[in-house]
């Protein structure tokens, strides 16, 4: 009963919305690539590297500005190296990313000892974090206000940016553009339109998504950056945008399904549960539920096939 | 009249070395419909290729309404008001009518796209050219007629007013074919000047005012349609150039080995591409394929060879039936095949040539033993495929990738002939393979033959098919039109009419191909 009573609780669907918004933001930045036609693998390194120079730069500068700044122009000089490599100069994606997420953990831990003198955590470092913000009137609201204010300014930035991305894909040419290029590349080149600028804007918006995502971790989720903090939150979000067949919404719902239960193994660690085992099951969830939508897919071909024969 | 478009002396060699056009000049007048005609291979995409900006002519000088461009890229073509539609659509099937229509070129209300206004638009333009489309509508949910108009849209909406049609017709039927001409004449009617290619000459009879044929890169002239006969143009299109004398004695054809069978394949959407075909090999002769490129050849050879389906009838080897049997259990029966696309299916590019032509061996005892490759064994039969098969090369362990067209195909020839066949499939054995290693291969074939082995020869080079085959079998949208017993009783032009549908056998003659007592 206990478990129950922690899951019903306020506190716990709090929780759930903290532990959610890093894996949203990523998320949506998947979103926008995948739209485009690109996978891009590199979303752990990006987190990594923007949460550790969020920090160092608020650190350095003296204020949550430059913080934002560092971590923001950090991830964007990685993802216009990916594009680079991948759109330029032709690389493979999967090869690009897996360097990306493969340099991360190095250079992160590198530059954490330069700027620091440990490897562990930049706990001695003065840095900056984003605010918790009071929404006034729905704070007091009973239950409701404890659940949905008082939430990290990223946190409701990230819940903006399921809109911004829905509007930026659905309404906006270069969202259209987007859209064609990643089903039919050809299709945009033959009516004139240049597929790789199309890409690479998407590249570099999706670093900015997941940048945010990853100063959340070290500037909001907790106030330093420890090594290998992302911890595969990276993956998670790549799979939460393909579960959610790329679209903003779907990214939404999908990385609330993923947090929940990562929420969830921290509750039933009271049954003692190996919380490994918790953490396994969105992704059974996943496959059980995409081998269901494949098998019928098939069944479906198989059937118009014999109508066909039919007729 | 004056002269929307010309092209003029255009020459074009590919990085490769391959000559596409040798010497095009095409003039097109406004408000006229011109077609492009010739055979595949002689040029004519190349050419539109280099009007609408994707490829870069080596030489020559394009004017339009007057004035000479350089095109450069897709955009500019469009800009100068020239408009493509593909054979394949260039549309994105998840997205709408009004999406696939407005990309690039979007109506905007502030920083989002006006909806509104471009839904009014895609409406009306589709009213005024009889070409209404449901502009909601998904394009997965159109049928390929409505796609095509669509495409035309498209080009109309950036405001097109030379469209170019790369064999529109190919794709439709007869009801949608017919639709498409009103649409054309009518837009005619309204000014535009559009470029028809295609190679169906009923078609271009009955809707075209001039047309341009192209033979191997070089233009055979521009004729008035009233003027010239379905016969006249088909000589133009498909006339023989030196004639390359293959020796051969004649065939003793024996029992029938291969047996196709009233064999019809669709595709899951519903397109058929062979529809009833039967007819049947035997051993000693060389049975050629002969027909336009795109009427049912290459699924029928998929289908015999196991790389591709049926949907009905049966194909047997020696009174057992293959049909729908895996690549291995009919190579297994000794149907050898000398595929189409020898880089993507005839080789493994970066193995070695030994590594290649043993790739269908390896179950001989004498290349492994318990488990583990012999090289020594190996490295000796690829010397042995090396020297009797005369492949140019350092050794028999280069890359079979680094090689010339030619000698590659000599590999693939090589692995086929050495597997022991009863029945060999070459699907075009010389296609881009240089005339020293084509009279080779064709006397391969040829050797094959005498050793009483059935050949089934499919080719698109007419010297080959006349010079090569004993027999023969035109195919023509899917069906067999012709067979004929003795193909050296036989003129290109004849070849020709059967070819591009102007003449057809009757039932009972083509029946005769089954050798059905």
């Amino acid at each position: 009963m206990s478990v129950l009573q922690n899951i019903l609780s306020t506190e716990f669907i709090y929780m759930w919305i903290r532990v959610a918004t890093p894996i949203l933001l990523a998320a949506l930045g998947a979103m926008v690539c995948s739209k485009a036609g690109v996978v891009n693998l590199g979303l752990e390194g990006i987190m990594l590297i923007s949460s550790l120079f969020g920090v160092l730069c608020s650190a350095v500068g003296g204020n949550l500005f430059w913080g934002f700044v560092g971590g923001v122009g950090s991830a964007l000089v990685v993802s216009v190296i990916f594009a680079y490599f991948h759109l330029v100069l032709n690389a493979n994606a999967t090869l690009c990313g897996t360097a990306i997420n493969t340099a991360a953990t190095g250079l992160t831990i590198f530059v954490l000892q330069l700027a620091t003198g440990e490897k562990g955590n930049s706990s001695s470092l003065h840095s900056f974090s984003f605010p918790n913000v009071e929404i006034p009137l729905i704070r007091d609201i009973p239950i409701l206000g404890d659940i949905l204010s008082g939430h990290n300014t990223l946190t409701y930035l990230a819940l903006l940016m399921v809109l911004v991305c829905y509007l930026l894909m659905y309404k906006t040419p270069l969202g259209l553009r987007m859209r064609v290029v990643g089903e039919n590349p050809h299709a945009a080149s033959s009516v004139g339109q240049n597929v790789v600028k199309i890409r690479f804007i998407a590249i570099v918006l999706c670093g900015v998504l997941t940048g945010l995502g990853g100063m959340y971790l070290s500037m909001g989720y907790m106030d330093m950056f420890v090594r290998d903090m992302v911890a595969g939150r990276g993956f998670i979000a790549l799979a939460a945008c393909s579960m959610g067949q790329a679209t903003p919404i779907g990214a939404l719902v999908s990385s609330l399904v993923f947090a929940f239960f990562d929420g969830l193994s921290n509750v039933l660690q009271v049954l003692q549960l190996p919380s490994q085992f918790v953490q396994m099951l969105p992704y059974v969830a996943t496959i059980v539920g995409l081998t269901i939508f494949s098998i019928q897919k098939s069944i479906r071909a198989k059937q118009k096939m014999n109508k066909i024969k039919a007729g | 009249m004056a002269e929307a478009l010309q092209m003029k002396n255009i020459v074009k060699v590919y990085s490769n070395g391959v000559m596409a056009n040798k010497d095009v000049t095409l003039c097109v007048n406004e408000g006229e419909i011109h077609a492009l005609s010739g055979e595949n291979g002689a040029g004519k995409s190349t050419l539109m290729k280099i009007l609408f900006g994707e490829e870069q002519a080596t030489s020559g000088e394009i004017y339009v309404n007057g004035k000479k461009v350089n095109i450069t890229s897709p955009q500019m073509a469009i800009g100068l008001g020239i408009g493509m539609v593909h054979q394949h659509f260039m549309l994105v099937p998840s997205l709408s009518v009004t999406e696939n229509m407005i990309m690039g070129v979007e109506p905007k209300k502030g920083i989002f796209i006006d909806r509104k206004y471009a839904r009014q638009q895609v409406e009306e333009i589709g009213k005024k050219y009889n070409l209404y489309i449901d502009p909601d509508k998904k394009i997965s949910e159109l049928t390929v007629g409505q796609k095509q108009k669509v495409e035309i849209l498209k080009a109309l909406f950036r405001g097109a007013k030379i469209l170019i049609l790369d064999e529109p017709t190919a794709v439709l039927t007869p009801q949608e074919t017919a639709e498409l001409f009103e649409e054309l004449k009518h837009l005619k009617e309204s000014g535009y000047t559009i470029i028809f290619i295609s190679h169906k000459l009923n078609e271009i009879k009955e809707l075209c005012d001039r047309i341009t044929i192209i033979r191997r890169g070089v233009t055979m002239g521009v004729h008035n349609v009233a003027d010239v006969s379905e016969e006249d143009i088909s000589r133009l299109m498909v006339g023989r150039d030196v004639v390359q004398k293959i020796v051969k004695d004649p065939a003793h054809p024996g029992e029938s080995l291969l047996r196709v069978k009233d064999v019809k394949i669709v595709d899951e959407t519903g397109t058929v591409y062979v529809d009833g075909v039967s007819f049947s090999l035997r051993e000693g002769e060389i049975l050629g394929i002969a027909g336009v490129e795109g009427n049912g050849q290459s699924q029928l050879i998929d289908a015999i060879t196991g790389m591709g389906h049926i949907s009905a009838g049966s194909i047997s080897l020696r009174d057992k039936d293959i049909s729908g049997a895996s690549v291995r259990k009919i190579r297994s029966m000794h149907i050898a095949h000398i595929p189409e696309d020898r880089m993507t299916t005839g080789v493994a590019a970066s193995l070695s040539i030994t590594e290649n032509v043993i790739a269908d061996k390896l179950s001989w005892k004498r290349f492994v033993r318990g488990g583990v490759l012999r090289r020594k064994e190996m490295r000796a039969y690829g010397q042995e495929m090396v020297d009797a098969y005369q492949i140019l090369c350092k050794s028999q362990d280069v890359e079979i990738g680094s090689l010339s067209g030619g000698n590659i195909q000599k590999g693939v020839v090589a692995r086929e002939l050495s597997s022991e066949p009863l029945v060999i499939v070459a699907n075009q054995p010389t296609r881009g393979v240089d005339v020293g290693a084509s009279e080779f291969i064709r006397h391969q074939l040829i050797r094959a033959r005498d050793q009483r082995k059935g050949v089934l020869l499919i080719t698109s080079d007419l010297n080959e098919v006349l010079g090569l085959a004993d027999s023969l079998i035109v195919m023509y949208e899917g069906k067999i039109v012709a067979y004929i017993q003795d193909v050296a009783s036989m003129t290109e032009s004849e070849l020709g009419t059967y070819m591009l549908g102007i003449q057809k056998q009757s039932a009972a003659q083509i029946k005769e191909a089954l050798h059905e007592d």
